[in-house]
This record gives structure tokens, C-alpha cells and sequence, in this order.
């Protein structure tokens, strides 16, 4: 190896890791703030919008890491690109020490620091995120006590609701009301299903059988979609609904009028309990 | 191995994938349950389908199913029914199987049909007792879903070979629904009615011609 070959190595990395600090200043500031208010699941719940912040955490982290990567290939693909046509060797390469210690420390830290983080989210400031914590449910929102029960119904291949608050009513639409803590109590009538309620950060298993509870509080009305998020059967695509976000005044007015528009079922209810074991499926099991 | 014994074996190999393709195609097209189409045009047409708890005959005797009558009157065993776009269908349906019940009473309410009623032996219905239905009528995207009551369980006379007559132990089901723009669309029984099979959803419940089958609407 020549001289002035080995003195231009150093320039090479202070090059590389010039043009990977530029990229990062520009490309993750961009991800927060433009890209990060659109990220998934958006900001209709405070549950999704933690949910948002961490996908919004986990790609600005992503980001240079993806750059370094990106940089130093195409880097490599421009100057160390073989002019002459000729088969070469390269020059030889030795392991560094320094550099593996310094990326597994660097990456180990990344790492646990984002369990940590997670794990401080999902139970301390997010009580469990809107996902499903069964039966009895460890991350409990203030004001639990208090929350409004919403019965989710799964079944072979729609969605039914429950207020047992409100008379123990049944609905085939879901509406709930904003800046109140709901309690979502996920179950199913025959085969595993799984209650997501896409804007509003919610995915909860319905399992026959079980009492799945999922803890939500709208910040703002609106629309939003609910899906089944488990391979049910034929018509699986099916089981989808648009559910509503409305204000309290709006939310005692559909009350009402859900009450009457379903009211010829009413009286065919089985009486409101956790779960539901209807004696069909033994019949035709 | 000879060349010539190799050759045989790929021969061998792609004649069995051909026969295996044939047979597939096969017994696709003879399989798919005829078109039946409705009786009347537009604006208005009639179907007239009934329910049976066995077949009672190939291929699957014992599996409850549905058959469609055509404009000569003739039962026909399909669950392709052809009916006019832009129109209002008048169904009557025969029920001649039993009761299995609903696992939610919300499927014992007719949705998607004129007036929100259907007439169960005559008499105006907006609701069926979970208890007694037997199968549903349902065109999801249209909305269509009708409980349809079964026959009581110590009913005598009942019908184990189709088509039954309506000579043996039946209810009827009239409604009527509208049908929009030319389309296809699947309709299906939504009540775990396949005896036999894991929480009664195989089988027939999955079957064109049985407890599945298509509306085309034509324009
Ligand atoms: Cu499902
Ligand atoms: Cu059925």
C-alpha cells in the first residue's frame, strides 16, 4: 500500500460521516414533524396518540441508523469502484476492536433503553395502550371505577354492542362518547375474533368464554373504523363497521334512538353477563 | 437409469399434472350449480327457494341445503339464482328443516327488506324468536339478512329427500328486497347449521348450491 493511499483512508470516514450528519440534521427533523403527525394510529384517543409516538420515537431513531447504512454503501459504490476492469485484490481487513465494542454498546443501549421506555408507556403513562388486558386488567387508568362499559360482541360475522349501563341494551352500532374513559369488554359467541378499532388505538382480542377489557378516552369526535383482526371464516372481511365518537349531549340522544331502532330484540336478550355460552353451537357442534 | 426410462418418468410425471388439471377443470364446470333465474323481469320478479335438512340424494345426501325453483316450476338443485337489476324481488321460501337457533337474537331480526317485515305463514313479522329459526337469507352487501323459522322439532310428516312438497311439514317465508345495479353477489345461510362439522361452519355452510351461493343481478 502506498503512502498516499493510506492517508487518504482517515478522509474517506471524516467524508462518510460528514454526509451522514447532514442527511440525519435534514432527514430527522422531517420525520418528526412532517411525516410523524401522519404516522399510524393518528391522535383520536390518548391511547393511540401514544401508540403515534412511538412509531413516531421508533423510525426517528430508525432513521439514522437506515442513513448510515445508505451512505457508506453508495459511498462505496462511487469511490471504491473498480476502474481499471481487471480483476484486483483488495487490500486486506482486520477487525477492529474499538468499532464492534462501540456498535454493541451503541445498538445494546438503543435497545434496552427502548424497553424501558416501552414498557414505562405501555403501563405507567398509557394503561395498556388500548390493547386488550383480559379479565382483570393490571394497567388501570385513573378513574377506572368510573369508566363507561361498552360490551363488544363478537360473532360469526358481525359486530354487536352492549351498554349495561344503559338497561343492558344491544346495538348493532357502536358509538361512544368523547373525553370519557370507556371500558371496552371484548367477548365472543362462537370462535376467536379480534375487536380493533383502528382510530382509537384499540385491538382486543374476543375470545369465547372471556372478558377481554380495553381502556380508551376520545379526545374529539369523529368517525372510526372497526375491523376483525383474526381469520374468523368466510366472510371474515365482513366484520367491519364504522363506529362514532360523538359529544355527551350527542351521545345521550343516540342512546335513545339506538334503544328504539333495535328495540324489537330487546326482549330476546339472554340477561347481560360477561360472557355468553348461546346454546346453538352445542347443537350444531 | 436409460435415458429412454428417464424420459418415460417426466412423460409419466406431466401426464399425471395434466390429468390432475383436467380433472380439476372438470369437476368445476360440472360441479358449479346451474343458473336459476327468477321468475318476471323488471320491475319486479319472483323467487321461490326452499330449505331441506338432507339433500337425500349424491353427492352429499345428508347435508342440509337449499333449492331454487325455475320458470317451469321444476325444482332444481343451485344456489345461483339470476335475478333483474333495478327491480323488486319477491322471495317465498319453503322451509322444511327444523330449528337450530340463533346465537344472537340481533340475526332474528329481517334486515334490508321492504317495510322491515317478512310474513312467516302469512302473518307479519319483524322479529323471530332466536329460539326457532332454522336458517338465514343474507346478501351482506345489499344488506339482505332474513331468519327463516324452521320446522318444529315433533312436526309430522317431515321431508328427508328434496325436493320436498309442500304436502310435507313446512313454514313459509315471504319478503321482498330491491335490487340496484348488474352485479354478483354471494349470499349465504348464517346459521351454524352444518351438522357434523366444527361449530357447524364446514361442509355445507361453505358449499356452493348448499347454504352459499351467488345472486346475479342482471341489467
Ligand atoms: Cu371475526
Ligand atoms: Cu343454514
Amino acid at each position: 500500500m502506498t503512502t498516499a493511499a493510506s492517508a487518504q483512508i482517515p478522509r474517506h470516514g471524516i467524508r462518510i460521516v460528514l454526509i451522514w450528519l447532514v442527511l440525519t440534521a435534514i432527514a430527522a427533523p422531517l420525520i418528526v414533524f412532517v411525516l410523524g403527525p401522519h404516522l399510524p394510529p393518528g391522535n383520536m384517543t390518548s391511547e393511540a396518540g401514544s401508540q403515534r409516538d412511538a412509531n413516531v420515537l421508533l423510525t426517528a431513531l430508525l432513521v439514522p441508523i437506515a442513513l448510515l447504512v445508505v451512505t457508506f454503501f453508495v459511498y462505496s459504490f462511487v469511490v471504491f469502484r473498480n476502474r481499471t476492469g481487471g480483476i484486483v485484490d483488495g487490500p486486506p481487513l482486520f477487525g477492529d476492536a474499538g468499532v464492534q465494542l462501540l456498535w454493541i454498546v451503541l445498538t445494546g443501549a438503543i435497545v434496552l433503553a427502548l424497553a424501558v421506555w416501552g414498557s414505562y408507556t405501555l403501563i405507567v403513562s398509557s394503561h395498556g395502550a388500548g390493547g386488550g388486558q383480559g379479565p382483570s386488567p393490571v394497567d388501570q387508568p385513573k378513574g377506572h371505577e368510573h369508566a363507561l362499559p361498552v360490551q363488544v360482541i363478537a360473532q360469526q360475522w358481525e359486530w354487536t354492542f352492549r351498554y349495561p349501563t344503559y338497561g343492558g341494551f344491544e346495538s348493532r352500532d357502536l358509538a361512544i362518547p368523547d373525553n370519557t374513559l370507556v371500558a371496552f369488554h371484548v367477548t365472543s359467541l362462537d370462535i376467536t375474533h379480534s375487536f380493533w378499532a383502528y382510530e382509537l388505538g384499540v385491538k382486543a382480542d374476543a375470545v369465547p368464554g372471556v372478558d377481554d377489557i380495553a381502556y380508551v378516552n376520545a379526545r374529539h369526535t369523529g368517525f372510526f373504523q372497526i375491523r376483525c383482526a383474526e381469520l374468523c371464516g368466510l366472510w371474515h372481511a365482513h366484520m367491519a363497521k364504522k363506529g362514532r365518537v360523538l359529544s355527551l349531549p350527542a351521545f345521550q340522544a343516540w342512546i335513545k334512538a339506538a334503544k328504539q331502532k333495535n328495540a324489537v330484540v330487546q326482549k330476546y336478550l339472554a340477561p347481560y353477563s360477561d360472557v355468553y355460552f348461546p346454546a346453538p353451537l352445542r347443537r350444531a357442534g | 437409469m436409460s435415458t429412454a426410462a428417464r424420459l418415460a418418468l417426466v412423460a409419466a410425471g406431466i401426464a399425471a399434472g395434466a390429468a390432475l388439471i383436467a380433472y380439476y377443470i372438470a369437476s368445476y364446470l360440472t360441479q358449479t350449480p346451474p343458473v336459476v333465474a327468477a321468475t318476471g323481469n323488471m320491475p319486479s320478479a319472483s323467487l321461490t327457494l326452499q330449505t331441506v335438512a338432507s339433500l337425500g340424494f349424491k353427492p352429499h345426501p345428508d347435508w342440509v341445503s337449499y333449492l331454487a325453483k325455475n320458470p317451469a316450476g321444476k325444482w332444481v338443485h343451485s344456489t345461483v339464482l339470476r335475478v333483474p337489476a333495478h327491480s323488486t324481488i319477491n322471495v317465498t321460501i319453503y322451509q322444511f328443516d327444523t330449528a337450530t337457533g340463533l346465537r344472537n337474537p340481533f340475526w332474528g331480526e329481517p334486515r334490508g327488506i321492504a317495510n322491515a317485515t317478512m310474513t312467516v305463514d302469512g302473518k307479519p313479522l319483524k322479529v323471530l324468536d332466536p329460539d326457532l329459526a332454522s336458517h338465514t337469507f343474507a346478501i351482506p352487501d345489499l344488506g339482505v339478512s332474513v331468519p327463516l323459522k324452521g320446522v318444529a322439532d315433533d312436526a309430522k310428516n317431515q321431508c328427508s329427500v328434496a325436493p320436498c312438497t309442500l304436502a310435507e311439514a313446512h313454514t313459509t317465508v315471504k319478503f321482498s328486497f330491491k335490487t340496484d345495479k348488474p352485479g354478483k353477489f354471494r349470499w349465504q345461510c348464517f346459521v351454524p347449521c352444518a351438522a357434523g362439522f366444527p361449530l357447524g361452519f364446514g361442509g355445507p355452510m361453505q358449499s356452493l348450491g348448499y347454504m352459499d351461493g351467488y345472486l346475479e343481478v342482471v341489467g
